[in-house]
Protein backbone atom coordinates (compact mmCIF):
# COMPACT_ATOMS: atom_id res chain seq x y z
CA UNK A 1 0.00 0.00 0.00
CA UNK A 2 1.48 3.33 -1.05
CA UNK A 3 1.37 5.98 1.92
CA UNK A 4 0.30 8.41 -0.20
CA UNK A 5 -2.42 6.97 -0.91
CA UNK A 6 -3.48 6.16 2.34
CA UNK A 7 -3.17 9.02 3.64
CA UNK A 8 -5.42 10.68 0.97
CA UNK A 9 -8.14 8.05 1.97
CA UNK A 10 -7.39 9.14 5.63
CA UNK A 11 -8.36 12.28 4.90
CA UNK A 12 -11.46 12.13 2.93
CA UNK A 13 -12.39 9.25 5.61
CA UNK A 14 -11.80 11.80 8.33
CA UNK A 15 -11.95 15.30 6.94
CA UNK A 16 -11.19 17.20 10.32
CA UNK A 17 -7.88 15.91 11.58
CA UNK A 18 -5.56 18.81 11.81
CA UNK A 19 -3.41 16.27 10.17
CA UNK A 20 0.69 17.11 10.38
CA UNK A 21 3.18 15.44 8.42
CA UNK A 22 6.67 14.87 8.96
CA UNK A 23 9.06 12.43 7.60
CA UNK A 24 11.35 10.87 10.08
CA UNK A 25 14.63 9.30 8.80
CA UNK A 26 12.68 7.76 5.82
CA UNK A 27 9.58 7.06 7.78
CA UNK A 28 6.41 9.11 7.43
CA UNK A 29 5.48 10.23 10.47
CA UNK A 30 1.34 12.19 11.18
CA UNK A 31 0.55 13.94 14.09
CA UNK A 32 -2.99 13.77 14.88
CA UNK A 33 -5.40 15.79 17.23
CA UNK A 34 -6.29 13.67 20.67
CA UNK A 35 -10.04 14.13 19.39
CA UNK A 36 -9.74 12.53 16.09
CA UNK A 37 -7.18 9.95 17.53
CA UNK A 38 -9.77 7.18 17.42
CA UNK A 39 -11.29 7.43 14.26
CA UNK A 40 -7.83 7.97 12.60
CA UNK A 41 -6.62 4.29 13.64
CA UNK A 42 -9.84 3.06 12.88
CA UNK A 43 -9.46 4.07 9.52
CA UNK A 44 -6.08 3.18 9.00
CA UNK A 45 -6.59 -0.32 10.40
CA UNK A 46 -9.51 -0.37 7.53
CA UNK A 47 -6.89 0.77 4.86
CA UNK A 48 -4.64 -2.44 5.66
CA UNK A 49 -2.22 -1.63 8.54
CA UNK A 50 -2.77 -4.82 10.17
CA UNK A 51 0.29 -4.62 12.70
CA UNK A 52 0.92 -2.29 15.64
CA UNK A 53 4.30 -3.15 16.39
CA UNK A 54 5.30 -0.33 19.23
CA UNK A 55 3.84 2.12 21.60
CA UNK A 56 6.46 4.64 22.63
CA UNK A 57 6.02 7.24 24.80
CA UNK A 58 7.96 10.71 25.18
CA UNK A 59 8.32 12.51 27.75
CA UNK A 60 9.09 16.71 26.33
CA UNK A 61 8.95 18.06 29.66
CA UNK A 62 9.68 21.74 29.66
CA UNK A 63 6.39 21.83 26.60
CA UNK A 64 2.74 22.51 27.88
CA UNK A 65 1.68 19.41 26.31
CA UNK A 66 3.63 17.76 28.49
CA UNK A 67 3.96 14.05 26.65
CA UNK A 68 3.79 12.35 23.53
CA UNK A 69 2.79 8.94 22.60
CA UNK A 70 3.49 7.60 19.44
CA UNK A 71 1.68 4.19 17.66
CA UNK A 72 4.45 2.27 15.13
CA UNK A 73 1.88 0.54 12.25
CA UNK A 74 3.06 -1.73 9.65
CA UNK A 75 1.40 -2.99 6.84
CA UNK A 76 2.14 -7.02 6.53
CA UNK A 77 1.02 -6.60 2.94
CA UNK A 78 4.09 -4.65 1.90
CA UNK A 79 6.06 -3.98 4.98
CA UNK A 80 4.91 0.06 4.48
CA UNK A 81 5.46 1.49 7.81
CA UNK A 82 3.79 4.64 9.41
CA UNK A 83 4.26 6.53 12.86
CA UNK A 84 1.26 8.10 14.59
CA UNK A 85 1.61 10.66 16.95
CA UNK A 86 -0.64 12.45 19.52
CA UNK A 87 0.26 14.84 21.82
CA UNK A 88 -1.12 14.63 25.45
CA UNK A 89 -1.44 16.97 27.92
CA UNK A 90 -0.67 15.75 31.89
CA UNK A 91 -3.92 15.65 32.45
CA UNK A 92 -5.66 13.91 29.76
CA UNK A 93 -5.60 10.19 28.70
CA UNK A 94 -5.15 8.44 25.05
CA UNK A 95 -8.58 6.32 23.90
CA UNK A 96 -6.32 2.88 24.11
CA UNK A 97 -7.14 0.88 20.69
CA UNK A 98 -5.97 -2.31 22.47
CA UNK A 99 -9.72 -3.20 20.25
CA UNK A 100 -8.15 -2.75 17.47
CA UNK A 101 -4.73 -4.24 18.17
CA UNK A 102 -4.42 -6.26 20.72
CA UNK A 103 -0.42 -5.91 20.61
CA UNK A 104 -1.32 -2.43 22.39
CA UNK A 105 -2.64 -4.06 25.33
CA UNK A 106 1.05 -4.94 26.53
CA UNK A 107 2.34 -1.60 24.89
CA UNK A 108 -0.02 0.58 26.22
CA UNK A 109 0.60 -0.82 30.06
CA UNK A 110 4.07 -0.28 29.15
CA UNK A 111 3.71 3.48 28.11
CA UNK A 112 1.01 3.79 31.68
CA UNK A 113 3.66 2.14 33.65
CA UNK A 114 7.16 4.17 32.83
CA UNK A 115 5.39 7.70 31.93
CA UNK A 116 2.08 7.27 34.09
CA UNK A 117 -0.06 8.40 30.90
CA UNK A 118 -3.69 7.02 30.95
CA UNK A 119 -5.34 5.10 28.37
CA UNK A 120 -9.05 5.22 28.69
CA UNK A 121 -10.96 1.85 27.87
CA UNK A 122 -7.78 0.15 28.29
CA UNK A 123 -9.08 -3.59 29.24
CA UNK A 124 -6.45 -4.32 31.71
CA UNK A 125 -4.16 -1.31 32.77
CA UNK A 126 -1.70 -2.22 35.27
CA UNK A 127 2.13 -1.49 35.74
CA UNK A 128 4.03 -3.89 33.47
CA UNK A 129 7.82 -3.54 34.20
CA UNK A 130 8.18 -1.91 37.62
CA UNK A 131 6.54 -4.16 40.54
CA UNK A 132 2.98 -3.43 41.78
CA UNK A 133 3.65 -1.08 44.81
CA UNK A 134 6.31 1.28 42.71
CA UNK A 135 5.65 4.81 43.09
CA UNK A 136 6.06 7.38 40.36
CA UNK A 137 6.74 6.40 37.22
CA UNK A 138 10.37 6.24 36.26
CA UNK A 139 10.89 7.66 32.35
CA UNK A 140 9.19 10.80 33.60
CA UNK A 141 12.20 13.57 33.67
CA UNK A 142 11.14 14.68 37.14
CA UNK A 143 11.51 11.41 38.30
CA UNK A 144 15.19 10.92 40.12
CA UNK A 145 17.03 8.42 38.63
CA UNK A 146 17.93 6.46 41.84
CA UNK A 147 14.58 6.44 43.14
CA UNK A 148 13.12 6.33 46.77
CA UNK A 149 15.34 5.03 49.37
CA UNK A 150 18.40 4.42 47.27
CA UNK A 151 21.22 5.53 50.46
CA UNK A 152 19.05 2.79 52.58
CA UNK A 153 19.96 -1.54 53.07
CA UNK A 154 17.58 -2.62 50.22
CA UNK A 155 14.77 -5.05 51.75
CA UNK A 156 12.91 -7.93 49.52
CA UNK A 157 9.78 -7.46 51.86
CA UNK A 158 9.27 -4.07 50.32
CA UNK A 159 8.75 -5.33 46.93
CA UNK A 160 4.77 -6.07 46.45
CA UNK A 161 4.02 -7.78 42.80
CA UNK A 162 1.28 -9.49 40.73
CA UNK A 163 2.59 -12.03 41.72
CA UNK B 1 45.28 -40.04 40.84
CA UNK B 2 47.20 -41.23 44.24
CA UNK B 3 44.60 -41.85 46.58
CA UNK B 4 44.00 -45.13 44.86
CA UNK B 5 47.23 -46.16 44.94
CA UNK B 6 47.70 -46.04 48.17
CA UNK B 7 44.76 -48.04 49.03
CA UNK B 8 45.82 -51.53 47.22
CA UNK B 9 46.93 -53.85 49.16
CA UNK B 10 46.69 -53.96 53.19
CA UNK B 11 46.99 -50.03 53.76
CA UNK B 12 44.71 -48.54 55.84
CA UNK B 13 44.07 -44.37 55.84
CA UNK B 14 43.75 -42.59 58.50
CA UNK B 15 42.07 -39.19 58.16
CA UNK B 16 39.68 -36.98 60.24
CA UNK B 17 35.84 -36.70 59.77
CA UNK B 18 36.27 -33.25 58.88
CA UNK B 19 38.56 -33.15 56.31
CA UNK B 20 36.91 -36.71 54.23
CA UNK B 21 33.97 -34.51 54.53
CA UNK B 22 35.33 -31.34 53.23
CA UNK B 23 36.90 -32.99 50.65
CA UNK B 24 33.95 -34.74 49.39
CA UNK B 25 32.59 -31.72 49.56
CA UNK B 26 34.66 -29.07 48.16
CA UNK B 27 34.81 -31.31 44.64
CA UNK B 28 30.94 -31.75 44.08
CA UNK B 29 29.99 -28.22 44.55
CA UNK B 30 26.48 -28.39 42.45
CA UNK B 31 25.04 -25.07 40.98
CA UNK B 32 21.58 -23.50 40.28
CA UNK B 33 20.97 -23.64 37.06
CA UNK B 34 20.42 -19.52 37.25
CA UNK B 35 21.46 -16.80 35.86
CA UNK B 36 19.83 -12.85 35.42
CA UNK B 37 21.87 -10.98 32.73
CA UNK B 38 24.74 -10.82 30.37
CA UNK B 39 26.86 -12.31 33.16
CA UNK B 40 25.57 -15.74 32.89
CA UNK B 41 26.83 -16.14 29.24
CA UNK B 42 30.15 -16.31 30.99
CA UNK B 43 29.11 -19.03 33.63
CA UNK B 44 28.00 -21.03 30.55
CA UNK B 45 31.08 -20.58 28.94
CA UNK B 46 32.49 -21.56 32.30
CA UNK B 47 30.99 -24.80 31.68
CA UNK B 48 31.94 -25.66 27.89
CA UNK B 49 35.03 -27.80 26.69
CA UNK B 50 37.26 -25.28 26.85
CA UNK B 51 37.29 -24.43 30.05
CA UNK B 52 35.33 -27.17 31.27
CA UNK B 53 34.36 -26.61 35.13
CA UNK B 54 34.01 -30.15 35.55
CA UNK B 55 37.46 -30.71 36.44
CA UNK B 56 36.17 -28.71 39.66
CA UNK B 57 33.56 -31.30 40.02
CA UNK B 58 30.69 -28.78 38.99
CA UNK B 59 29.62 -29.49 36.10
CA UNK B 60 26.50 -30.90 37.50
CA UNK B 61 24.56 -27.69 37.39
CA UNK B 62 20.79 -28.50 38.77
CA UNK B 63 18.02 -26.86 37.63
CA UNK B 64 15.63 -26.99 41.31
CA UNK B 65 17.22 -25.37 44.65
CA UNK B 66 17.06 -28.22 46.39
CA UNK B 67 19.59 -30.13 45.01
CA UNK B 68 22.30 -27.16 44.89
CA UNK B 69 24.99 -26.72 46.80
CA UNK B 70 26.27 -23.04 44.90
CA UNK B 71 24.12 -20.32 44.04
CA UNK B 72 25.94 -17.84 41.11
CA UNK B 73 24.21 -14.84 40.87
CA UNK B 74 25.60 -14.25 37.28
CA UNK B 75 23.94 -10.48 36.42
CA UNK B 76 21.97 -7.41 37.34
CA UNK B 77 20.09 -8.12 40.37
CA UNK B 78 16.79 -6.14 39.91
CA UNK B 79 14.48 -5.39 42.88
CA UNK B 80 11.33 -6.96 40.62
CA UNK B 81 13.72 -10.25 40.30
CA UNK B 82 15.34 -10.30 44.19
CA UNK B 83 12.40 -11.39 45.76
CA UNK B 84 12.76 -14.38 43.43
CA UNK B 85 16.15 -14.97 44.36
CA UNK B 86 15.65 -14.46 47.99
CA UNK B 87 12.99 -17.15 47.61
CA UNK B 88 15.54 -19.59 45.42
CA UNK B 89 18.01 -19.44 48.26
CA UNK B 90 16.00 -20.15 50.90
CA UNK B 91 14.80 -23.12 49.15
CA UNK B 92 18.18 -24.24 48.85
CA UNK B 93 19.33 -27.02 51.50
CA UNK B 94 21.93 -26.11 53.30
CA UNK B 95 25.29 -25.88 53.52
CA UNK B 96 25.18 -23.97 50.58
CA UNK B 97 27.32 -21.29 49.31
CA UNK B 98 26.95 -17.84 47.10
CA UNK B 99 29.00 -16.77 44.56
CA UNK B 100 28.20 -12.74 43.58
CA UNK B 101 29.49 -12.87 39.85
CA UNK B 102 30.14 -9.67 38.09
CA UNK B 103 29.93 -5.80 38.74
CA UNK B 104 26.67 -5.82 39.23
CA UNK B 105 25.64 -8.81 41.44
CA UNK B 106 28.42 -7.21 43.48
CA UNK B 107 27.56 -3.67 44.10
CA UNK B 108 24.55 -2.81 41.30
CA UNK B 109 27.94 -1.94 38.80
CA UNK B 110 26.73 0.45 36.35
CA UNK B 111 23.38 0.77 37.25
CA UNK B 112 23.24 3.18 39.76
CA UNK B 113 19.23 3.77 39.82
CA UNK B 114 16.09 2.76 41.06
CA UNK B 115 15.48 -0.70 39.45
CA UNK B 116 18.21 -2.44 40.85
CA UNK B 117 19.91 -3.96 43.82
CA UNK B 118 23.19 -2.29 44.72
CA UNK B 119 24.61 -5.57 45.40
CA UNK B 120 23.74 -9.05 45.54
CA UNK B 121 24.68 -9.04 49.58
CA UNK B 122 21.84 -6.76 50.25
CA UNK B 123 19.47 -9.59 50.17
CA UNK B 124 21.14 -12.92 50.96
CA UNK B 125 25.11 -13.81 52.03
CA UNK B 126 27.91 -13.41 49.76
CA UNK B 127 31.20 -15.80 50.27
CA UNK B 128 32.79 -14.91 47.25
CA UNK B 129 32.53 -11.81 44.56
CA UNK B 130 34.11 -12.09 41.11
CA UNK B 131 35.15 -8.97 40.11
CA UNK B 132 34.44 -7.76 35.76
CA UNK B 133 32.23 -6.45 33.64
CA UNK B 134 31.63 -9.53 32.51
CA UNK B 135 34.42 -12.00 34.55
CA UNK B 136 36.05 -14.01 31.96
CA UNK B 137 35.35 -18.20 32.53
CA UNK B 138 38.74 -18.14 34.19
CA UNK B 139 37.93 -15.72 36.98
CA UNK B 140 34.67 -17.95 37.62
CA UNK B 141 36.55 -20.86 37.90
CA UNK B 142 38.81 -18.96 39.94
CA UNK B 143 35.83 -18.29 42.36
CA UNK B 144 34.97 -21.58 42.62
CA UNK B 145 38.21 -22.63 43.86
CA UNK B 146 37.82 -20.00 46.44
CA UNK B 147 34.52 -21.45 47.35
CA UNK B 148 36.15 -25.04 47.85
CA UNK B 149 39.09 -23.32 49.39
CA UNK B 150 36.55 -22.10 52.29
CA UNK B 151 34.76 -25.17 51.84
CA UNK B 152 38.15 -27.62 52.78
CA UNK B 153 39.20 -24.98 55.46
CA UNK B 154 35.86 -25.06 57.19
CA UNK B 155 35.19 -26.95 60.33
CA UNK B 156 32.33 -29.05 61.27
CA UNK B 157 31.42 -26.30 63.96
CA UNK B 158 32.05 -23.38 61.67
CA UNK B 159 28.88 -24.40 59.27
CA UNK B 160 25.59 -22.10 59.44
CA UNK B 161 23.75 -24.87 60.85
CA UNK B 162 25.68 -25.81 63.64
CA UNK B 163 24.09 -26.07 67.11
CA UNK B 164 25.90 -26.39 69.94
CA UNK B 165 25.90 -30.36 71.56
CA UNK B 166 25.91 -31.40 67.62
CA UNK B 167 29.31 -33.01 67.86
CA UNK B 168 29.03 -34.84 70.95
CA UNK B 169 28.71 -38.40 71.15
CA UNK B 170 26.14 -39.91 72.64
CA UNK B 171 26.94 -42.12 75.62
CA UNK B 172 25.27 -45.23 75.31
CA UNK B 173 24.49 -46.99 79.31
S1 LIG C 1 28.59 -7.03 35.45
FE1 LIG C 1 28.55 -6.39 33.31
S2 LIG C 1 28.38 -8.30 32.15
FE2 LIG C 1 27.76 -8.73 34.27
S3 LIG C 1 25.55 -8.49 34.31
FE3 LIG C 1 26.46 -6.54 34.91
S4 LIG C 1 26.57 -5.38 32.99
FE4 LIG C 1 26.30 -7.53 32.45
Amino acid sequence: MEIEKALIALSTECPDLGLKRADRHGMPEITVSLESFPQVMKTLRALGFDMLSDVVGIDRMPRPVRFDVIYLLMAMEDFSRLAVKVEVAQDREVPSVSGIWNSANWGEREVFDLLGIGFSGHPDLRRILMWENFEGHPLRKDFPLEGKDFDKPFDTETIKDYF
Amino acid sequence: MGLENQLVGDNVLVTSLNKLVNWGRSNSVWPCTFGLACCALEMIASTLADFDISRFGSEVFRPSPRQSDLIIIAGTLTKKMSVMVKRIYDQMADPKWVIAMGACASCGGVFKSYAVVQGADQIIPVDVYIPGCPPRPEAVLAGLMKIQEKIRTERLDQRRDFKPGMLEIPTGN
